[in-house]
């Protein structure tokens, strides 16, 4: 299926190179550096490149470039799909995904690599089992390793591909046994320039942390389980047992995972928390414009939203900006156009506000469009469509696990029209 | 072989001996001495003895290999280090070993003995890594020895070794295809495997090797659908994609009779020639003459199983379930993948990308399905160009009369965006709602004339282009229009946009015979500096106003044709040379030109404006030649629906473990197969009890679904069971064999929770059988057991047989009551020896188990079920009662049993021994065991005069307590001492079926042999039992509480009973 894989950097240079099958010359290349050419911004370079006798499919990761060889009709999702948990994985083994990080551990790289796939089909995806052939690279362990001469590759046999329950090691033993959850809800909104929401859902992961001893087995209940709307699961998940009872159940991976994520239907009535008052006016022949910009809260519960980014694509007219934060900072940077301003927390007494001038292109005509305001904020100890969670209960080991549960709101694509 | 034994004899020498020669060849070390160097000190690294140099040497060759640099000179000195007892250089010397092997074939030849000692390890996990790497190696000359590596390895006893063996299958298969038939033996070895972990991989290999074999699959059809949940994730979209090829061609059309009724005025979805199909189809087959459409279970089969993936984490299986759905579900079905394509739709951008392009094509043909998500496609302005596009793109299609004036505002914000190319897209979307819907056409074309004035120029330009297109449908109402684009000539730039005008002047100038000649007139003094498709137009207008106004435009026309004469594009001499014989009238002029005008002032069709999408799903959806719409290398073509459907009785396995499939059966054999659930390790009790309600849930599901589905609903099941009497031999076999199998499940597993499942799934058939089999039979048996008290002698006179072979269900209060009249009648000691407890009708929903299978114990049969009588002669003990049945020629004699093999404390009654059976008669004992309330089996021989049979009987644990009587008083001071460990208290939602009182009280009683303790609150049920052995009571209460949610408490001395008790009634509950 998947016969090669090149990485490529920004700049353009493939620096690592992986085949499962026969050599694939790395001139194939060619024909994704003209696709990308073509596309005028890094997101637009199309997903699938047909070539002459191979075709490419690549992902944009942490402006790394994944490009996957193949011969002949496979799923292109199949391979975006892997594409994207390999660099999850690698993500998960050094800690970023960087072009420096890929370089400073080629051999761990390309153990996994060797792993991950066996003559282009997924072999073992699941990073208990990679943890337990490929150990993790940490500081002690370099030391270690340099030191006394031992390795990396994991010296006892990968016995958990063989088990029953393939995505959890075997032999996990903690001392402190612990289970933490967060559950944490994504607003995506799009506002229209009159501030009434044309469209809002919620999307919401329960991301979990579990480092329990031995084979527990876990169920999770929720308090409304019927607002989860659409679900998929982390394949430990027992899926019958959620149609039948809306009870999560099921025996964890060892450490971090995505348990499952949700979405909260556009038709439920979703709470917007923050509102944003604006005024961007360009007038006709002068060379100015105005630029207010009040933000509040709003439906928060009584929570404080932190965290707050606002960032805006002014047009291409505007030269400068002579704008004052009544809190944070703000930068505009006059290449891109791009406009972030860092407002931090939002007190509801003193409501934070940016206003000023801009300057556009002298003699140029005024633009035709009014830029989209784009909002990042961050709501601690609320989950803004009202799941709670229930109960945790661990079958199967005799000890007492800590149980801890986080929620968490955030915005995800939330975007002003002005 | 030859070729691996010689270098066997050399396998220890060959380091030292191939080292210098090949370490020192110069002509490896490559043009650059410091290459040359380095790799010296490379090679002396691997030569050394300490692990840590070799491994750094590795590293770096590792990293060398990485970057694309060649290191293939040092082959030699690496290969040798393939046998190092450190496992990360063994691994690194892998990495190199199969990247240059190919190159260096002599030489990798040196490093096959190792593989080959590997293949016989006893540890599972090397032989299979041996395989790998032994089938990664591309040098011709093993083929024979991968051959027979594979060969042996697919019988390997590890499914984790056959798994990689059918990994090395594509691998040998692109090495040399002309061992094609041999590894097709193997695969069809390999498909027959029933681990899910083979399962996937194997398909694999399928599709690489030998798609086209799809008879192959028949036998493992129902086998891969069942596994399907189990395999993991990668495995599963192989597994789905070609079960969708399948199907297509083994089963029938399922919209065949809607053909006709599709949406919206589209052309209908399958083509005029699938109703041809339908009368041939109606002629030719009998059995679906002229019938509504019945969906084959095993089509239902394959959508049931694959509709939970719809939840997967992974896109391509939810893609997978997605193109399966769309191309195999009812109509009416369709609409469940609509929800999960949305949620993709968050995934990064790739994912939406080729999920946007199957939406597109999807929404094409069933709008309706994505209609309630219309809001997800709206577009961000941060969203990628391309996702913008394609997001456009089903917007557009998604438009109708409702949503229109939505779109269009949404619409009119996007033609404000900074990124160009989507205001283009979003202008030519306009352009195609306009065509589609009528009503919206004038304020389309409005909107459209406005954005004219814009100030960019591509967006007037793409604008021109589109207004051409409408103006086209109705140009007599828009001569304004036109007049209003012709002034555009003197500012617009782009080439395509000036074309389209002077298209549409040329093509209309008789709406605007004053501007036209000014027209051509200006064009005529920039035509040298023009683009081709302009020149091309501009002639075009010339010759259309010559045709038309030639006093005007006469000299013009002839000054354009001779600037074009020498133009340097030949399409464009080629077009003057043309258009100037056709209408300037000369001597030599042919008979055409008479017709000039007909030819240049046709009326032309309006142009339709289609989607992209359109007929893209000729491709089988989620597919890479669906992506590129062109078929893509080793695409396998998606098979029209066949017009009659092919003999499904192909899919039967005749084979014990998979039996004919009616669907009753079906969902048992879902049951038997789940590795993950029935045998994962190390599980305690509280686990199983999570793990069989999981499987409940399988079950109810199924149950819910059958309602929905053709023919599944629970009478039906039930009659085609009554019928199977009268059915064929082989029928009654295959379902005699299934329940041997469920009975020997639990003692193989062990797993209490198992067996109990599978009870219950038996007497939910042993239900509607009864029912419609024997209705009237049960009435006069419920009278006879009100009655018994006065009329005893009725008793007696029952017909044993009549009981054995249909079990009857009694109400629960019958139930209670018949037990209360035993006990009573057992005080009154009215029972002589004869009079066992078997007599007396067996009360309640009974089941039977199966002890011993005809074909095993060659003819005679044996069953047994739990009769819920105290046996008579020791009260400590379980009543079973058995019955035999000979099917043989000839007299079974001597029955009795032997050597029972107990755990201690348990003990056996032996029942009489029966001195002759004949044959095709029954008999029926009663025998007692006490099991010392486990649920240990009890195991013991079977004797005729000829034979001996190892049987074993293993009670649920409702079976180990008998009912006793208590009043709501004692019920509450009972239950006051079984406070603390001793009460268990779960939590549960009604079956849907369960919801009334009556409902619950039967559930409960047949899930176990307890009691109904009066009650004052009607909200609750209370029931008491003890245990058979040691008498500990067991009370159970069920409150029910609002909707449908119910609380149920256990309390029990004994708390495993009490554990297994609280899910055995849970399930019977949920269901």
């Amino acid at each position: 299926m998947i016969h090669s894989l090149f990485l490529v950097n920004a700049s353009g240079d493939i620096f690592l190179e992986k085949h499962w099958k026969s050599v694939v010359s790395r001139s194939v290349c060619d024909y994704f550096f003209e696709a990308q050419e073509r596309a005028t911004e890094p997101e637009n370079v199309p997903p699938v490149i047909p070539t002459p006798h191979h075709y490419l499919i690549n992902v944009l990761r942490h402006r790394i470039y994944f490009v996957a060889v193949i011969q002949s009709e496979v799923p292109p999702l199949f391979v975006i799909e892997f594409l994207h948990r390999v660099v999850d994985t690698f993500q998960d083994y050094f800690g970023v995904c960087t072009e420096a990080a890929i370089k400073d551990n080629v051999v761990v790289v390309y153990e996994l690599l060797e792993e991950m796939l066996d003559n282009g089909f997924p072999l073992a995806t699941e990073s208990n089992i990679l943890k337990e052939l490929i150990k993790p690279p940490t500081i002690l362990r370099t030391v270690v390793n340099t030191i006394t001469g031992s390795t990396n590759v994991g010296e006892q046999l990968p016995t958990g591909q063989l088990s029953v329950v393939p995505w959890r090691r075997t032999g996990v033993k903690y001392t402190n046994n612990e289970a933490y959850f967060d559950v944490v809800e994504e607003i995506d909104a799009i506002i229209d320039k009159s501030g009434s929401t044309i469209t809002a859902e919620i999307q919401g992961v329960i991301d979990a942390c579990v480092k329990l001893t031995g084979m527990p087995d876990l169920t999770l209940s929720f308090m409304n389980p019927r607002l989860l709307d659409d679900v998929s699961f982390h394949p430990c998940v027992r899926f019958k047992r959620w149609e039948a009872e809306r009870i999560l159940s099921f025996i964890p991976p060892d450490g971090n995972f995505r348990l499952l994520s949700y979405h909260v239907s556009s038709q439920n009535l979703v709470a917007i928390p923050v509102y944003v008052k604006h005024n961007i006016t360009f007038r006709e022949g002068s060379s100015q414009g105005r630029f207010e910009l009040t933000l509040g809260p709003k439906q928060t519960m009584g929570k404080a939203v932190e965290s707050v980014l606002v960032t805006s694509q002014l047009p291409r007219g505007v030269l400068n900006t002579n704008l004052t934060p009544s809190q944070g900072t703000y930068t505009f940077d006059p290449v891109t156009k791009l406009l972030s301003w860092d407002v931090g927390k939002i007190n509801p007494q003193k409501l934070p506000s940016l206003k000023g001038s801009m300057c556009l292109q002298a003699g140029a005509s005024k633009p035709d469009e009014n830029p989209t305001i784009n909002i990042q904020f961050k709501i601690q100890q609320m989950a803004i469509s009202g799941l709670k969670v229930n109960r945790l209960d661990m079958y199967g080991e005799k000890y007492k696990p800590f149980k801890g549960i986080k929620y968490m709101t955030k915005a995800g694509k939330f975007q002003v029209r002005t | 072989m030859s070729a691996s034994s010689a270098f066997n004899d050399e396998k220890g020498g060959s380091s030292s001996v191939g080292e210098p020669e090949y370490g020192h060849d110069p002509a490896s070390g490559g043009i650059f001495s410091s290459d040359y160097k380095r790799h010296d000190d490379l090679k002396e690294m691997l030569d050394s003895n300490k692990d840590s140099l070799k491994l750094e040497a590795m590293k770096r060759i590792v990293a060398m290999i990485a970057r694309g640099k060649n290191a293939s000179d040092l082959f030699p000195a690496v290969v040798k280090n393939v046998a190092c007892k450190n496992i990360e250089v063994k691994k690194l010397v892998y990495v190199y070993l199969v990247r240059y092997a190919e190159e260096q074939q002599d030489l990798a030849l040196l490093s096959i003995s190792t593989f080959q000692r590997g293949l016989k390890d006893p540890n599972q996990l090397i032989r299979a890594s041996a395989l790998r790497v032994l089938s990664s190696i591309r040098v011709t000359i093993i083929v024979p020895i991968m051959m027979l590596a594979i060969k042996e390895a697919a019988s390997d006893m590890s499914p984790y070794v056959r798994k990689t063996a059918a990994h090395a299958i594509p691998k040998l298969y692109s090495l040399d295809p002309e061992q094609k038939d041999q590894l097709i033996e193997v695969i069809e070895k390999l498909l027959a495997d029933k681990t899910t972990l083979v399962a996937g991989s194997v398909v694999m290999a399928f599709e690489e090797v030998c798609p086209e074999r799809i008879d192959l699959i028949h036998k493992n059809y129902r086998k891969l659908c069942n596994l399907l949940i189990d395999v993991e994730e990668w495995g599963q979209v192989v597994i789905i994609n070609m079960l969708t090829r399948y199907a297509r061609t083994q089963f029938l059309n399922p919209n065949i009779n809607e053909s006709l009724l599709e949406e919206s005025g589209e052309k209908a979805f399958y083509g005029s020639d699938d109703e041809e199909g339908k009368e041939e189809k109606a002629d030719a087959a009998a059995l679906a003459k002229r019938k509504p459409y019945v969906m084959d279970p095993d089509h239902r089969l394959l959508l049931r199983n694959t509709k939970p993936l719809l939840q997967s984490r992974n896109a391509a299986v939810v893609m997978a379930v997605a193109q399966l759905y769309f191309h195999l579900a009812p109509k009416a079905e369709v609409g469940v993948i609509a929800k999960a394509l949305v949620r993709l739709m968050r995934s990064h951008s790739e994912v939406q990308y080729v999920v946007l392009q199957n939406v597109a094509t999807m929404t094409i043909k069933r709008r309706g399905m994505f209609e309630p998500y219309l809001k997800s496609f709206y577009i961000r302005s941060t969203d990628p160009t391309q996702i913008k596009v394609l997001k456009l793109e089903v917007l557009t299609n998604l438009a109708n009369e409702t949503n229109i004036s939505t779109i269009l505002r949404e619409f009119q914000t996007y033609i404000k965006s900074m990124d160009k190319d989507f205001v283009a897209a979003t202008i030519q979307a306009i352009g195609r709602c306009a065509t589609n819907i009528g009503e919206v056409r004038d304020t389309c074309l409005n909107g459209l004339v406005q954005l004219l004035s814009n100030r960019d120029e591509l967006v007037v330009a793409e604008s021109v282009v589109v207004i051409k297109k409408l103006l086209q449908m109705q140009p007599e109402q828009h001569s304004d229009i036109i007049k209003h684009m012709a002034k555009l000539t003197d500012n617009i730039q782009v080439p395509m946009a000036r074309a389209s005008i002077l298209w549409l002047i040329g093509e209309y100038c008789e709406h605007v015979p004053k501007i036209a000649p000014d027209v051509l007139r200006k064009m005529a003094k920039t035509f040298t500096n023009e683009e081709d498709i302009v020149k091309l137009q501009i002639i075009n207008l010339a010759a259309k106003l010559y045709l038309t106004n030639s006093k005007q435009t006469k000299l013009l026309t002839q000054y354009v044709l001779n600037l074009a004469k020498y133009d340097q594009n030949y399409d464009i001499r080629d077009r003057a040379r043309f258009i100037r014989q056709l209408i300037v009238p000369t001597d030599k002029s042919g008979a055409l030109s008479k017709y000039a005008k007909k030819l240049f002032l046709a009326l032309k069709p309006a142009p339709v404006l289609e989607s992209p999408f359109k007929d893209r799903d000729h491709f089988q959806l989620g597919s890479l030649s669906h992506l590129l719409n062109t078929k893509a290398g080793g695409y396998q073509e998606l098979p029209d629906w066949p017009e009659s459907a092919p003999d499904p009785s192909v899919r039967n396995v005749e084979v014990p473990e998979w039996t004919k499939c009616t669907s009753r059966e079906k969902r048992k054999d879902k049951k038997v197969e789940k590795p993950f659930y029935s045998d994962s390790e190390g599980e305690s009790g509280p686990t199983e009890s999570a793990d069989s309600e999981s499987d409940s849930g399988s079950a109810s599901e199924s149950g819910s679904e059958s309602g929905s589905g053709s023919e599944e609903s629970g009478s039906e099941s039930g009659s085609e069971e009554s019928e199977e009497d009268s059915e064929s031999e082989e029928e009654e076999r295959d379902e005699e064999e299934e329940k041997k199998k469920r009975k020997k499940r639990p003692e193989r597993s062990g797993s209490e929770s198992e067996s109990e499942e599978e009870e219950e799934s038996e007497s939910e058939s042993s239900e509607s059988e009864s029912e419609s089999e024997e209705e009237s039979e049960s009435e006069t048996d419920s009278k006879k057991t009100k009655k018994s008290k006065k009329e005893k002698k009725e008793i007696s006179l029952l017909d044993l047989d009549d009981f054995e072979t249909t079990p009857i269900e009694v109400t629960p209060v019958n139930n209670f009551l018949s037990n209360s009249l035993v006990t009573d009648l057992e005080g009154l000691s009215l029972t002589d020896t004869v009079m066992n407890p078997t007599t007396i009708a067996p009360s309640g929903a009974v089941k039977t188990y199966e002890l011993l299978h005809r074909i095993t114990g060659e003819g005679l049969a044996v069953e047994y079920c739990f009769s819920r009588q105290p046996f008579g002669p020791d009260p400590h003990m379980v009543a079973v009662q058995i019955q035999f049945t000979n099917n043989t020629s000839s007299e079974t004699k001597n029955l009795h049993m032997e050597e029972p093999k107990l755990l201690s404390g348990m003990r056996i009654k032996e029942f009489p021994e029966i001195e002759v059976l004949p044959p095709g008669e029954s008999a029926t004992v009663v025998m007692g065991i006490d099991f010392c309330d486990s649920t240990q089996a009890a195991n013991f021989q079977l004797c005729t005069h000829t034979k001996k049979f190892f049987v074993s009987i293993q009670p649920p644990v409702g079976e180990l307590m008998m009912p006793v009587f208590l009043t709501e008083n004692e019920f509450k001071k009972e239950q006051g001492k079984l406070m603390g460990m001793n009460e268990i208290t779960e939590k549960l939602t009604l079956g849907e079926k369960c919801q009334s009182d009556h409902a619950i009280v039967q559930r409960v009683t047949s899930a176990a042999n307890v009691s109904r303790v009066p009650c004052g609150s009607d909200k609750e049920c209370r029931f008491a039992g003890k245990t058979v052995t040691s008498g500990s009571l067991v009370l159970v209460t069920v409150v029910t509480k609002e909707e449908r949610a119910a609380q149920l408490t256990v309390n029990c001395e004994k708390m495993v009973i009490g554990t297994m008790l609280v899910k055995d009634i849970l399930q019977a509950l949920t269901q």
